[in-house]
């Protein structure tokens, strides 16, 4: 029987991660992602978890990771400001390698900007708002089903790669309802933290084995090691050796790098004899979805190709396509951020073009269709 | 079992300077572990950055070293989600009151149960020297040239007044007392503060006409007077006294137990 309901994003985002098997949630009042919390408010207590509200998102931060290292799936929910906020504990979180998921629901920024005014201003930020090198796996869904399921992976990696995840939404996604039966959706495997049998003398946490991420035990399991921030040693003691600070980089940074075909993931329409593609994400691949149909209604070779694993980004695949087409189209509600990837990896002789919208309002498809008209 | 157990003692010894009494409440803390057998894997610590932030990496529990000031936060989620776990937070006075002090207030309020042992020294240590919301007036710094400009926090009050169910102050001069009373503040249900007064020769001492360890010692020992003595002097008398001694032991709900309580019958 299907059990078709009217779900909003924030909604489905709070679900999938109790299909994930989250059991703490540490938030803090933010809006557009407040309803995450607050379904996980209500929903945490009746499976045997617990969700508390800190004093602020730096506190939310810490306290995630807390849990996490009791082995806890553990996750926060924020947005813009917040997320600056909670930017050196998510760095700590990818040093000392402790999984966890942080939903960003993407506002109007910067600063206070505006609450309930969607933009696509943190895909750098995301990536890249901490000092120092480390990795970040963050995924960006487009519907209410793909925020479910998008939810649990994020879990998935997290736990896999032992490292924050970052789910990247925005206003529009997260407060938008759509007709769906979240249970009949297959999430497939849920994965939990790999554990050792190694006894705790011989243990050493920070040692990687070949996959290249270290196998962290719980704490109060019986293995007694230091977890930190600063550069350390296999047993987690503080080391700064050149050997050693390089040894340490090189284990966060690459355990990502060589995992990235695995983590990839995007989505392609109408891309095989495409002469114009679309780059979106987001609500806004959801209006360039619409304009690679009307346009070839028109007669027009129109494909999209749509990040859904933004960082690390989909190089490969998006080069293989770009190496087919006459000219690329970036529509983004921001300044300028995913079009920069994208010219990373396109030849010479295809043209980018950025359509930039920052007024708080989602592109609409006659704006991109209207530069597809142009650039034909 | 004995003291020795719970430190790593192939990596003593410790990296601090000579003189440096955050040694004295470590030791004291590792005797206090043993007296009541605290179970290493049943126990976390957490710290955070700075001196009295490095040293729990020394101790052999599993010890979690998290941002500057950051520490109660990070303490609140390990304790909410394994509440049979105890959780002890060792910090200097830069991280618990300056850097975290919203942690610190928001943790008293909750009464969770957590350990929170601050040192002060008065002094930013391990940057070389800067003032701290505990420099007392008119102290130099590397920050205050001129002297402290501005007036420092009493730990014990802010404690107790953002609700903390055990209040107590010790210092490394009196060693048995800071024995007696982190064995008090260990077995207390709630959370619970001691403030340790403690010596930086190096950085407070050397700009203050104090360079010397055992003048620190003496000054410490000068400026500590007991409840009992204190009630006997004027308020001009107490000026620039810290008073040791328990200031709050009492008993109110604590954050884990009304979590269960509330939730007592739902999930699994």
């Amino acid at each position: 029987m299907s059990r078709r309901e009217l779900i909003q994003g924030n909604e489905a985002c709070a679900r999938g991660a109790l299909k994930a098997g989250v059991r703490f949630c540490a938030g803090y009042p933010i809006t557009p992602s407040t309803d995450v919390v607050e379904f996980l408010a209500q929903e945490l207590p009746k499976v045997g978890g617990r969700f508390i509200q800190m004093e602020d998102e730096i506190a939310s931060m810490g306290a995630v990771l807390g849990a996490s290292v009791m082995g806890v799936k553990a996750m926060t929910v924020t947005s813009g400001p917040g997320f600056d906020l909670m930017q050196e504990n998510i760095a700590f979180g990818a040093m000392a390698q402790l999984p966890c998921v942080v939903v960003n629901v993407q506002r109007s920024g910067p600063s206070t900007g505006g609450a309930t005014l969607p933009a696509q201003g943190d895909l750098i930020q995301a990536k890249y708002g901490t000092s120092g090198d480390s990795p970040r796996i963050v995924l960006y869904p487009n519907s209410v089903e793909e925020i479910y399921r998008l939810t649990v992976k994020a879990f998935n990696y997290a736990e896999q790669y032992m490292t924050p995840v970052i789910l990247l939404m925005d206003e529009i996604i997260g407060h938008m309802r759509e007709d769906v039966d979240l249970e009949a959706i297959d999430v497939g495997e849920i994965v939990e933290r790999r554990r050792t049998n190694i006894p705790p003398s011989e243990y050493r946490p920070y040692e990687a084995d070949e996959t290249g991420i270290p196998i962290l035990m719980p704490f109060g399991s019986g293995y007694r090691y230091v977890v930190q921030g600063m550069h350390h040693d296999v047993y987690g003691m503080p080391n700064l050796s050149a050997a050693n600070v390089e040894a340490t980089i090189y284990q966060i940074n690459s355990k990502i790098d060589r995992h990235k075909e695995e983590i990839w993931l995007w989505e392609e329409k109408e891309t095989e004899d495409a002469d114009i593609l679309l780059v979106a994400v987001g609500c806004v691949s959801r209006s360039a979805l619409e304009v690679v149909e009307q346009a070839r209604k028109r007669g027009l070779k129109v494909g999209l190709f749509r990040p859904i694993t933004i960082w690390p980004f989909p190089e490969e695949p998006l080069s293989q396509v770009l190496a087919r087409v006459k000219a690329v189209i970036v529509p983004e509600m921001n300044w300028g951020q995913l079009i920069h990837k994208v010219k990373e990896v396109k030849p010479d002789r295809v043209a980018a073009v950025p359509i930039n919208k920052y007024d708080g309002t989602l592109i609409m498809p006659e704006e991109i269709l209207k530069v597809v008209e142009e650039v034909k | 079992m004995s003291w020795k157990d719970y430190i790593k003692q192939n990596m003593f010894p410790l990296f601090t300077c000579s003189g440096c009494t955050h040694g004295t409440v470590t030791n004291a803390f590792v005797r206090v572990a043993d007296e009541l057998k605290l179970d290493k894997d049943k126990t976390v610590i957490v710290c955070a950055i700075g001196c009295a932030g490095r040293i729990p990496t020394f101790l052999d529990f599993p010890v979690l070293r998290v941002t500057h000031g950051r520490a109660l936060a990070f303490a609140t989620g390990i304790k909410l989600s394994r509440p049979d776990v105890k959780v002890i937070a060792l910090m200097g006075d830069g991280d618990a009151l300056a850097i975290g002090g919203n942690h610190f207030i928001h943790a008293a309020r909750r009464n969770i149960d957590i350990t929170a042992i601050v040192s002060r020294n008065e002094i930013y240590g391990m940057t070389g020297g800067q003032y701290a919301p505990t420099t007392p007036p008119g102290a130099r710094a590397t920050t205050a040239p001129y002297g402290m400009l501005e007036p420092a926090f009493d730990t014990c009050k802010v404690a107790e007044g953002a609700g903390a169910t055990y209040v107590a102050r010790s210092d490394a001069y009196h060693v048995q007392h800071l024995q007696r009373t982190l064995k008090a503040a260990l077995q207390h249900k709630g959370f619970a503060v001691v403030e340790v007064l403690t010596s930086c020769p190096t950085q407070f001492g050397r700009r203050n006409n104090l360079a010397d360890p055992a003048k620190m010692l003496e000054r410490i020992k000068e400026m500590t007077v007991t409840k009992a003595q204190a009630e006997k002097m004027t308020p001009e008398e107490l000026a620039g006294k810290f008073v040791i001694g328990e200031f709050v032991n009492t008993s109110r709900p604590e954050l884990t137990d009304i979590y269960a309580q509330a939730f007592a019958g739902m999930g699994v």
